[in-house]
């Protein structure tokens, strides 16, 4: 069975592992770099970013996964998750792991009495996405690779660029588990490629 | 194009599940602010005292000056709390106003209603709110309240009460969760609890919003003990900043909380910490200075 993992430093990690196991794969907790190893995608889940971003620097997992996804195997982020894998963040000094071509600002909906729920048109998903957006970041400019999959009021909301995947709003936090479906196959796609590269 | 709702249940308890597995600490100033959110604080309480110092002051415990949680507010990305009095509707509304992320209808404070706490469904600011048992738990959930605590003894640094607290009310699930259906009614009447969240929790086995540790917490293996009783998180609020070293305790109880089972690194982060805060013995207190006894 295919296993997929979460990172378990902070945050909504039980809601991602439920959706991935609603989608068919066996989630794991990860919460030390050596687990890396028996995975084949991983879910950075929200939280607080910088909470999550002091944690992996102080466990070595900065440099982990950024090994993980230049093995081509599928990151996940959402909320503060996109945050992490972002490869800068406005007004900011600290980055994170810096894995994708994008340029995210935090807090960028305003602040909690701000958050909201609304349906979204997601590409490559047929019907609509329960966007729920908690002090939600945006994604303020993508790379010629980076693909928009989702937008909100003239603002980008999620993108893939090959094996990562972003989202600003949390999926985790509804019964709709199209977009772990998604994760699960790009896994999928993923194992498929990594294998050829081997053969 | 679909509308856009803002203060929805999902988005009042969710931003109570983007806080789990992290430490919420008190703080009183921007500088004390600053120092939390580099230790890994996932959000801070901003207070005018800690509860350890509004014990000491005595008299009336009110909100905090709006320049302090502005301040606390201006200071940090991370979201930022801050307490009103139980029942206290112009307190709440008040710090809604000023764009708090979470509010704590907090016994910390000198209560402003003896018998109606705050209709919290009204709000589009979430609160949390704090419960020595289940039934206190799902009266608080049943007023809308998206995120619950223990009570424990506040500014004590006694973690005793916050785990007599935690044990009752998972005890209490377990109890609810084994038995059949004909009973529930009962179990609901005898708790003083909602009907509908007492068949929620027979059917889940879980309460329906995110459930941290508060009152008591004073070292990194108090707070693994409260994630050990099952706890979502922590609060801290005089543990911190009343010991000897401030940023070692707070980088400490952030990770002792995130890796509650490794005892090992729990054993390294405790080492050298200096001391403490002073504790006091619960039984020491007179019951005008018991805190977990205001609100119902």
């Amino acid at each position: 069975m295919m296993k997929i993992g979460v990172l378990s430093l902070q945050g909504a990690v039980s809601e991602h592992m439920h959706g991935i196991e609603q989608a068919g794969a066996q989630a794991v907790e990860i919460k030390r770099v050596e687990q890396l190893q028996e995975i084949e995608g991983i879910i950075i889940p929200g939280g607080e970013s910088t909470t999550i971003g002091h944690l992996m620097r102080l466990y070595g997992f900065v440099e982990a996964l950024r090994d993980f996804s230049a093995q081509g195997k599928p990151v996940f982020g959402t909320c503060a998750g996109l945050i992490v894998i972002a490869g800068e963040i406005e007004g900011q000094e600290q980055k994170h792991l810096q894995l994708m071509d994008i340029i995210v600002r935090r807090n960028a909906f305003g602040r909690q009495v701000d958050s909201f729920e609304v349906d979204l048109t997601f590409k490559g998903i047929d019907q609509s996405v329960k966007g729920v957006f908690i002090r939600a970041p945006l994604i303020s400019s993508v790379g010629p690779d980076v693909e928009v999959l989702a937008i909100h009021h003239e603002q980008i909301v999620a993108a893939r660029q090959g094996h990562l995947l972003v989202t600003s709003f949390h999926p985790e936090l509804t019964d709709d588990f199209q977009l772990h479906n998604y994760f699960v196959k790009m896994v999928e796609e993923m194992r498929g490629k990594s294998i050829q590269h081997h053969v | 194009m679909s509308s856009v709702v803002v203060g929805t249940e999902k988005v009042k308890r969710g931003m109570a599940e983007m806080q789990k597995g992290g430490v919420i600490m008190d703080v009183i100033n921007a500088e004390q602010a600053k120092i939390a959110e580099a230790a890994g604080a996932s959000a801070v309480m901003a207070l005018e005292r800690v509860p350890f110092d509004i014990r000491q002051a005595g008299g009336v415990a009110r909100m905090a000056d709006p320049r302090i949680v502005e301040e606390v507010m201006k200071a940090v990305s991370i979201p930022v709390m801050a307490k009103a009095r139980i029942g206290h509707i112009v307190e709440a509304r008040i710090l809604e106003a000023m764009g708090v992320d979470y509010i704590d209808e907090s016994e910390v404070l000198t209560p402003a209603d003896e018998v109606f706490h705050l209709n919290k469904r009204e709000y589009t600011v979430p609160f949390v709110c704090g419960a020595k048992d289940l039934g206190e738990a799902l009266r608080r959930i049943g007023e809308g309240a998206s995120m619950i605590r223990t009570k424990g003894e506040p500014g004590t640094g006694n973690i005793v009460e916050a785990v007599r607290h935690q044990r009752l009310i998972q005890a209490q699930i377990r109890k609810i969760r084994g038995m059949s259906r004909e009973e529930l009614m009962t179990e609901a009447k005898n708790l003083q609890a909602p009907y509908e969240l007492v068949l929620q929790i027979h059917e889940t086995g879980k309460l329906p919003v995110v459930n941290f540790a508060a009152g008591g917490v004073a070292t990194p293996a108090d707070a693994a003990l409260m994630m050990e009783l099952g706890s979502d998180g922590v609060f801290v609020g005089s543990g911190i900043f009343k010991s000897d070293s401030p940023e070692k305790f707070a980088r400490a109880i952030v990770q002792a909380t995130t890796h509650y089972k490794d005892y090992k690194l729990i054993g390294e982060l405790s080492k050298d910490l200096g001391p403490a805060m002073k504790g006091i013995e619960i039984s020491s207190l007179d019951d005008s200075q018991r805190m977990q006894d205001r609100g119902w």
